[in-house]
């Protein structure tokens, strides 16, 4: 089969009309251009999620009071505390898995230093609190162990308190006010910036949770308990016995707990699983509208190949084979598409990254897609190419150069 | 010399359902290489037939076709279409060229069907080649729509070349054309033909048939005269004896 032939008869054929070409380009371009976009801003909001998901920790479980539907809603959740301390240290001896505990509590109140007031978030947190969530600090160190036995007073602040508060030198070893009484700054936290819901996650102030429950809030239910577990093949063994050690102790059964338990992983899926199932149906409509853009291309190929039928009778007298008219019009068909495809790719890649860059999402362009896109254009150009381009092999010369 | 193309009792009937049409009863005949001949008759007299048939785009009913030595019943479709390739050249009444193509890449349309594998400089300059045969060297980036019809059929002969066919199949190259550039157009023919080149014509006019050299007139489906055409027109002259009455006429007007 003479190929380069064939390109060459193809590209003339498509340059003699380069509108018409577009136009039936354009419903592969905007198809695949849509997918890509829509799988590329679904990606990025998905590893945001993630993102912010793993930034609770590693290995993490948490323990919350109330229940928690399946779909994520928080109804009851964090509401009337039914968690107890003891149900923290229970955890932290009873589970072997278990190498890290934080109960937290949580409140906002009015803090003063250097005649200086701020409204924060007070977290009520345990010894294990930043490591579990393995977050670093920025300057001098966290609490301890016997901080929180003994109820101290001292504490640990977000970068923003740092710098509203506290603007010349370093807050470690000064003293800030909460609620009238003095607390120690032992540490500054390292700086995370803001959360994908827009909130400073820097403008918090820790302190032990004993701290926090008898001198600040005068809480005696814990919000919520954060564990980590020793490895991520130890997490759900940790999790099973958890659920059973609460059960036990709040004396519950399956389906009627007072309490949850979830692991990172499970949050996670959660999160995504709304975002996996929108990028699903997003690109489930594009990927129809590339099924209308195939018909586009079959419905101008055979428009074309009716138009065209004194030429085919001209390249059949002049010694064309039917097979080689054939391969020529199924040519045309797939640069079309393939052509079409790639400026979708690249339609798609720039809306995406218009939209990172006017909404402030991210945008993560797979690879994957853009590989299966292309060649999902090239099949389209196949398969809606071949009718056409098989009746035109099948016409007749005599016929074809009488046709008007 | 052997025949170029060699017809025996050529028929073909076309069956199509109701009636059934016999378009050529039983002809015979011989063409020479460097042979110039036009194949007259009315409507329906059979000349398309026959043409198609010498064209290798029909098949006969029964009778035998040897073209160039080669018998074509013994061939299939893709075959007969390499055999067109390679032995004729078609020129047709409404010049048949690609629009929007230019008249070098029309003349190269043989070429890129050709069995042989033809670099693409040697298919232009073989395409340059045949332009200047007919004398549209410099129209070679033209499209056929800033061509006249007179200069789009000259580009169909240079087409019809590129192959260096055997014979040249024309089907009312005039038809189309206005009395002086069918004489121009014929010119080129006869050009070709003092070259050697095997013509074969069809027309239903006297005049064009009287450029050729061998006239043969069809009446349902036969043959009913051949003859070599004695007072032959020159195209060179006919063009002069043009001009010298155009010059007279605006002397006198």
């Amino acid at each position: 089969m003479r190929l380069r032939s064939t390109l060459t008869v193809s590209f003339r054929a498509l340059r003699r009309n380069v509108l018409r070409s577009l136009l039936t380009a354009l419903g592969i371009i905007v198809g695949v251009g849509a997918v890509i976009a829509m799988v590329s801003i679904g990606n990025g909001a998905k590893s945001v999620v993630e993102a912010q998901i793993a930034s609770l920790g590693e290995n993490v479980l948490l323990v919350f009071s109330g229940s928690f539907n399946q779909g994520g809603a928080r109804s009851g959740a964090f509401g009337a505390g039914t968690l107890t301390v003891e149900d923290a240290e229970a955890i932290k001896r009873e589970v072997t898995t278990v190498i890290g505990v934080s109960p937290e509590v949580r409140t906002s109140a009015q803090i003063l230093a250097n005649g200086l007031n701020w409204s924060t978030q007070i977290l009520g947190e345990g010894a294990d609190y930043l490591s579990i969530r393995v977050w670093p600090l920025s300057d001098g160190v966290m609490f301890s162990e016997a901080d929180v036995r003994s109820v101290g007073k001292v504490c640990v602040i977000g970068q923003t308190i740092a710098t509203q508060l506290f603007p010349e030198g370093s807050a470690v070893g000064q003293t800030l006010r909460i609620k009238a009484q003095p607390f120690k700054v032992v540490g500054i936290l390292a700086a995370k910036g803001l959360s994908v819901q827009g909130q400073d996650q820097d403008d918090l102030v820790i302190v032990p949770y004993t701290s926090a429950m008898r001198r600040v809030s005068k809480q005696t239910m814990l919000r919520s308990i954060s564990v980590q577990a020793s490895s991520p093949d130890t997490m759900t063994l940790a999790q099973n016995d958890i659920v059973a050690l609460l059960r036990q102790r709040h004396r519950t059964a399956e389906g009627s707990d007072d309490f949850t338990v979830r692991s990172q992983v499970e949050i996670a899926q959660a999160a995504t699983a709304t975002a996996d199932t929108m990028t699903g149906l997003l690109g489930a409509v594009a990927g129809v509208s590339l099924i209308v853009g195939g018909i586009g291309i079959m419905n101008i190929m055979l428009v074309s190949v009716t138009e065209r039928t004194r030429e085919i009778g001209i390249r059949l007298a002049v010694g064309a084979h039917g097979r080689e008219i054939q391969l020529q019009f199924l040519t045309e068909s797939i640069v079309l598409s393939v052509l079409g495809g790639s400026i979708g790719i690249l339609a798609g890649i720039g809306a995406s990254e218009l939209v990172s860059h006017l909404k402030g999402w991210p945008t993560l362009v797979s690879p994957t897609a853009v590989v299966i896109a292309f060649f999902f254009s090239a099949a389209v150009g196949m398969i809606f190419g071949y009718y056409p381009a098989r009746k035109a092999s099948l016409l007749d010369p005599i016929d074809a150069l009488r046709y008007e | 010399m052997s025949a170029v193309v060699k017809l025996e009792d050529i028929h073909r009937i076309y069956d199509s359902g109701e009636v059934k049409v016999h378009a050529v009863r039983g002809v015979t005949l011989e063409l020479h290489k460097g042979e110039f001949m036009a194949v007259m008759g009315a409507s329906g007299s059979g000349k398309s037939t026959l043409m198609n048939t010498l064209g290798c785009l029909d098949r006969p009913t029964s009778g035998r076709y040897l073209l160039d030595g080669v018998d074509i019943a013994g061939l299939d479709r893709n075959e007969l279409a390499d055999l067109r390739n390679e032995k004729l050249g078609f020129v047709f009444q409404g010049f048949n060229l690609l629009a929007r193509t230019t008249a070098l890449e029309n003349v190269e349309l043989p070429m890129l069907y050709g069995r042989r594998r033809i670099s693409h400089r040697d298919m232009q300059e073989r395409a340059e080649h045949c332009l200047e045969i007919v004398g549209l060297a410099d129209r070679a980036d033209h499209f056929p729509s800033q061509l006249s019809g007179g200069q789009q059929q000259r580009v169909a002969i240079a087409r019809a070349l590129a192959n260096n066919p055997q014979v040249l199949l024309a089907d009312e190259p005039t038809g189309n054309l206005d009395s002086k550039t069918a004489i121009e157009v014929m010119g080129v023919f006869q050009k070709l033909n003092a070259e050697g080149i095997t013509i074969v014509m069809v027309t239903h006019e006297l005049d064009i048939a009287h450029y050729c050299r061998r006239n043969l007139i069809m009446r349902d489906g036969k043959v009913v005269s051949d003859i070599a055409v004695t007072d032959r027109l020159i195209a060179d002259e006919e063009l002069r004896k043009l001009r010298e009455a155009e010059t007279a006429a605006k002397l006198t007007a």
